[in-house]
């Protein structure tokens, strides 16, 4: 018999604000335990949180990137349950008014092919401390209690791990293109409950669930539904039933392992925040935040293949990340070939930026920098090898192209009169080359156009020294 | 105040809430506090007579909405003053008994 899988996932976004949701900590990563915190996030009896608004602009940002309603009429709840790292004993969440409903993501699978994968809603909360475990006690560490996080749950939409990784990669390049998160897996930015069940082909009800919570990798996600999925279709063939429980991925032996069942449902009692007012959203309002939205990364990929007359490939790569497809398209602007702009972006500066672990952001040369390294490539000024070598000074301190060739007499030499010296000089050196190249081996005119360049310090223009040898040799 | 139609209806569980409320009662606890608390929650679902089939249900009694801080950052605690009432602590957090997943 053939099994179909349903996937839905619940992704915890955080968002991208100075301060935590309801008090004025900071949210920067890597402070040492307990240094971010006050009363408001500590929990203390009558301390009264206060909504930070740029919390509930991002979401709503989002949710318009990701073609969901904005509710008009929103408000925070309170979600009851009781674990170390939650000093209130509450989360404060959204339950049953939401910023934002309905809307999907369309996703790319592997064969190409296109596919929506709709979403249930959006909604605001906050995030909880992080604990870490001694030999016969916890420790909790509360100073990423109160970050701003974006819940967004998805239908069980998703057949496969390959939809799944597709969805969470082409969120976080949406996300990232909006401003709304880091996305910095590794900093936990982005998290996820992974729920799936399967079924027989062609059964309309769903089969019972089990859920993988606090996936924290991309690669985590994708390792634990292939395998958590072959684990369902497993015991179903063997005539057993699948308990809805919650599971964990063991990464290292590469299984899912039962966590708890829920034979004791969570009574989680919501009930209405009384700390925290409704949010009302006029429609003048959103339309003001939508103007501020950037061109979404499909869109864009679009434009640069129809403006710049780049590959569909080169347009993918440089389209990815949004600071990436800006700094391309300000050095194309500068400069007089798209097309070498892209390819020192993709081969050189992307490379440059890997080997090193920067970011885009980071790079000491600007865009008009860049581009007039690359003018002076296709002016001719400069061959392809001096190029690299500025490109690498330019990398290191910054500064102008034309200066640093001026200031290193790094200039291409295309004076006929000193490449032929040194052309005649290469062939008096070289005359068992040169009666190789004369008895017909072609392989030996690039040993002496080698030798040419050596001699000018890598200045020549190498195919000026390449005409005049043949000439010479002739 | 409470008449015995309320108390009737009112049946709960003391023990669930009990364990909710991460409470341990003995049991002439729950026998004492199962009348009273029926009673008090009887007394709250004389609501329920009322005929509210046209009203907006509402999270809040005052006509207020969007409070909003703005995203900047304020000093908090400092890290001793927030250690301070901890029962224990090492490198710098609180410790409490060990989390079971």
């Amino acid at each position: 018999m053939n099994y179909e899988a349903n996937i839905g996932l619940e992704v915890h976004v955080q968002l991208k604000t100075k301060s935590k949701i309801f008090c004025g900590c900071p949210t920067i990563f890597g402070a040492p335990p307990n240094t971010h915190v006050c009363p408001v996030c500590l929990g203390y009896p009558g301390a009264m949180p206060a909504m930070n608004a740029a919390a509930v602009r991002l979401t709503v940002l989002s949710g318009l990137m990701l073609g969901c309603r904005i509710n008009p009429y929103s408000k925070m709840d309170r979600k009851n349950y009781y674990y170390p790292d939650m000093p209130k004993n509450y989360q404060i969440s959204q339950y049953d008014q939401p910023l934002c409903l309905g809307g999907g993501l369309e996703i790319t699978r592997p064969d190409g092919s296109k596919k929506m994968i709709r979403l249930t809603r959006i909604h605001i909360e906050e995030d909880v401390g992080k604990n870490m475990h001694f030999a016969s006690s916890s420790g909790i560490d509360f100073n990423r209690a109160g970050t701003p996080l974006m819940e967004i749950v998805t239908e069980p939409d998703m057949a496969n791990a390959d939809e799944a990784l597709a969805f969470l990669e082409g969120l976080k390049e949406i996300l990232r293109y909006g401003g709304i998160s880091a996305c910095n897996l590794e900093e936990g930015n982005l998290r996820c409950d992974v729920n799936s069940s399967v079924r027989p082909a062609g059964q309309a009800a769903l089969g019972t669930k089990t859920e993988l919570k606090n996936m924290n990798t991309f690669k985590g996600v994708h390792g634990a539904l292939l395998h958590e999925l072959a684990r369902q279709i497993a015991e179903v063939q063997q005539g057993r039933r699948i308990r809805q429980e919650t599971r964990r991925w063991d990464d290292a032996a590469g299984i899912t392992l039962a966590m708890r069942s829920k034979e004791e449902a969570h009574d989680y009692r919501y009930f209405p925040e009384p700390d925290l007012l409704p949010i009302v959203l006029s429609q003048a309002q959103i339309d003001d935040w939508a103007k501020t939205l950037p061109e979404l990364p499909e869109q864009r990929r679009a434009r640069m293949i129809r403006d710049y007359g780049i590959p569909e490939y080169d347009a993918g790569v440089l389209a990815a990340d949004r600071a990436v497809a800006d700094y391309f398209e300000a050095t194309a602007k500068h400069g007089k070939s798209a097309k070498a702009a892209s390819n020192w972006i993709m081969t050189t500066v992307l490379a440059k930026l890997a080997g090193q672990h920067l970011t885009i952001g980071e790079v000491q040369i600007t865009p008009a920098q860049l581009a007039g390294l690359i003018n002076l490539v296709e002016a001719k000024t400069i061959n392809m090898p001096t190029a690299k070598e500025v490109f690498e000074l330019m990398f290191a301190q910054g500064g102008d192209a034309a200066e640093i060739v001026k200031a290193r007499g790094l200039a291409q030499v295309s004076d006929a009169g000193a490449i032929e010296k040194l052309v005649d000089d290469a062939i008096a050196a070289n005359p068992k080359v040169v009666a190789d190249f004369k008895g017909g081996k072609e392989a030996s005119l690039k040993f002496l156009v080698g030798q040419v360049m050596k001699l000018s310090q890598g200045k020549a223009n190498p195919g000026l020294v390449n005409d005049l040898l043949r000439r010479k040799l002739a | 105040m409470t008449t015995p139609e309320h108390s009737a209806s009112a049946k709960i569980d003391v023990r669930y809430v009990a364990h909710l409320a991460r409470m341990h009662l003995s049991d002439d606890e729950v026998a004492r506090l199962q009348p009273q608390l029926e009673q008090i929650v009887g007394y709250v679902r004389q609501l329920n007579e009322l005929d509210v089939a046209g009203l907006e249900p509402t999270a809040h009694a005052i006509p207020a909405q969007n409070v909003f801080r703005a995203d900047e950052i304020r000093p908090g605690l400092d890290h001793a003053v927030a250690m301070a009432n901890a029962p224990q602590a090492r490198e710098g957090q609180f410790i409490v008994p060990k989390i079971i997943e």
